[in-house]
């Protein structure tokens, strides 16, 4: 990675010391969870986004892509999920290209540790990873911090209490596929309805030894109604000054872009 | 925001030291090719980052000899925003535009260190963006046509009269929007000349719909969205003391660009 740019930090300090509040960053809030079954792993999480106490996204994604056969659930700071997870995914596709062999869910979880232990939490990811490689199924939680952890079901983010708890309740040992997304979507469910920094709807991963399916919006316990009238405003409500139009055409004296006819086999006059 | 076949863009004019206006024209929309960029937060930042993406533009263009999609603009935007995760600059971009082959409408918005919000109807940025959110999402309608529209007016009453039918055999659901009623009438290839009501409503379909296919002229979307997004920030910035002094709308069409400068309060 070619790091990061801090050219800006001294000057941010010291507009922060002047008392130009720092800009909120898009947090996930959010609840994600994992669950292990025979055959698989299943993970899951909510889809709101928030900016203090704003939704700032009513349905982003929290399931991120690293391998086919592995993918990530993320909460804490939306940016560093999304861009953590998007460069180990790159060095675990390069890593897999270079060694021939699957990638494995444990050097992807040694990875995502290592890099945020670098950072000293300061890139707040807070990760479920979940895979399928040939050693296995396997489901780790990734903490800011660095540290790690192995388990059979996690929850993590604002609300993993509410989410621990339908674990704690319905876990058992040996569960079914459809067993183990029922009990995700229900943990995930409590988090959105029960926590204020998770809503909107469920999104489940479903890996197996042999395929991954993605089931976006798998649940949608809160669509909006229909509104019963419309609020529209007429046309010609709003005073216009001014007014100009371009059009492509006017737009063609600046972009001087033309197809230019392909010139055939032209090379190959030396027969 | 997003329409029907388009996309609007649209920002106050206020430069402001806190509560010290020091300028009443600061557009914060830029155009590059076919993407528009609106920056918020703080001015110098504002300066600087519509530079930086000017250049950077202009090299991807020098370099890939096209313009660039909004789609690649977002990603450039994030990236570039993320590179300073830990000394960022103080704004918040927002991106629309028409994706020139497929000729969706496209809008995003960012956080100031790159987490891009993808939205299927409307973003906003900015000191107003409380009173925003509300305006927007009382106001802002999918495929923006006014749900208003009277088909009895709009329609002979023949035909006003079929939907009714259809609506009641179960054909078209009963909250089924105008704009979808519009389109299945005019596109599908419902067999107006079916069954028993061949008699009574078979003539004058298809001559109707040949003869007035510039109806659907009449509820072109570009103008009532330009309704609803100024209409959504002039309120909005009304109730915010730190926005106002008029404002730019910019209304993205396939084949054209209208930028509107609106009159709004000057206090």
């Amino acid at each position: 990675m070619p790091g990061f740019d801090f050219s800006n930090y001294n000057r941010n300090a010291a507009l922060h010391a002047r008392g130009v509040p720092l800009p909120k960053a898009t947090s996930t809030g959010t609840t994600i969870v994992g669950c292990i079954f025979d055959g698989g792993v299943v993970i899951a999480a909510d889809t709101r986004a928030t900016s203090g106490p704003i939704v700032a996204d009513k349905n982003c994604e929290k399931l991120h892509y690293i391998a086919p056969q592995i993918w990530c659930a993320g909460a804490g700071t939306a940016a560093d999920t999304e861009f953590t997870t998007s460069l180990i995914s790159s060095q675990l596709e390069l890593h897999s290209l270079s060694t021939d062999r699957k990638p494995r869910v444990v050097t992807c979880m040694t990875m995502l540790k290592q890099h945020l232990f670098r950072y000293q939490g300061h890139i707040g990811a807070y990760l479920v990873v979940a895979g399928v490689d040939p050693t296995g199924t396997h489901l780790f939680t990734v903490h800011a911090h660095g540290s790690t952890d192995k388990l059979p079901y996690v929850t993590m983010g604002s609300g993993s209490l509410a989410a621990m708890s339908v674990f704690e309740t319905q876990w058992k040992g040996s569960l079914t596929e459809q067993d183990a997304v029922n009990l995700c979507s229900e943990a995930i469910q409590a988090g959105i309805f029960n926590d204020l920094g998770s809503g909107s709807n469920v999104d489940v991963a479903i890996i197996t030894k042999d395929k991954t399916t993605l089931k976006r919006n798998h649940i949608k316990p809160n669509e909006r109604s229909k509104k019963l009238k419309s609020y529209a405003f007429e046309r010609g409500t709003t005073a216009v000054l001014k007014e100009k139009i371009i059009t492509k055409k006017e737009l063609g004296r600046f972009v001087d872009i033309e197809e230019v006819e392909p010139e055939g086999e032209k090379m190959d006059v030396d027969t | 925001m997003v329409g029907k076949d388009c996309v609007a863009i649209a920002c106050d004019l206020r430069l402001g030291l806190q509560a010290l206006t020091v300028s009443n024209n600061f557009p914060k929309i830029f155009q590059y090719g076919d993407v528009l960029l609106g920056l918020t937060g703080l001015a110098t930042d504002v300066a600087t980052v519509s530079d930086l993406f000017r250049y950077k533009v202009n090299m991807y263009r020098l370099r890939e000899e096209r313009n660039i999609a909004p789609s690649t603009f977002a990603n450039l935007v994030s990236s570039s925003l993320y590179e300073r995760r830990f000394g960022p600059y103080f704004v918040s971009p927002v991106v629309a535009g028409l994706d020139q082959k497929t000729g969706k409408p496209f809008i995003c918005g960012f956080d100031s260190i790159g987490c891009i919000d993808f939205a299927k109807d409307f973003i906003v940025s900015g000191t107003a963006t409380e009173q925003l959110f509300g305006m927007c999402e009382s106001l802002w309608e999918p495929d923006m046509v006014r749900l208003d529209l009277d088909f009895r007016t709009l329609f002979p009453p023949g035909i006003f009269f079929y939907m009714m039918i259809l609506l009641k055999n179960g054909q078209l659901n009963h909250d089924v929007e105008c704009s979808t009623i519009m389109h299945i009438i005019c596109t599908s290839d419902l067999n107006f000349t079916n069954a028993s009501y061949q008699s009574t409503f078979a003539t004058g379909f298809d001559e109707f719909f040949a003869n007035n296919l510039n109806l659907l002229d009449d509820l072109q979307c570009p103008e009532d969205l330009f309704e609803t997004i100024s209409q959504a920030l002039l309120n909005a910035v009304d109730r915010d003391a730190l926005s106002g002094w008029g404002a730019h709308v910019y209304i993205i069409e396939k084949d054209k660009v209208t930028k509107r400068l609106l009159k709004g309060r000057q206090d």
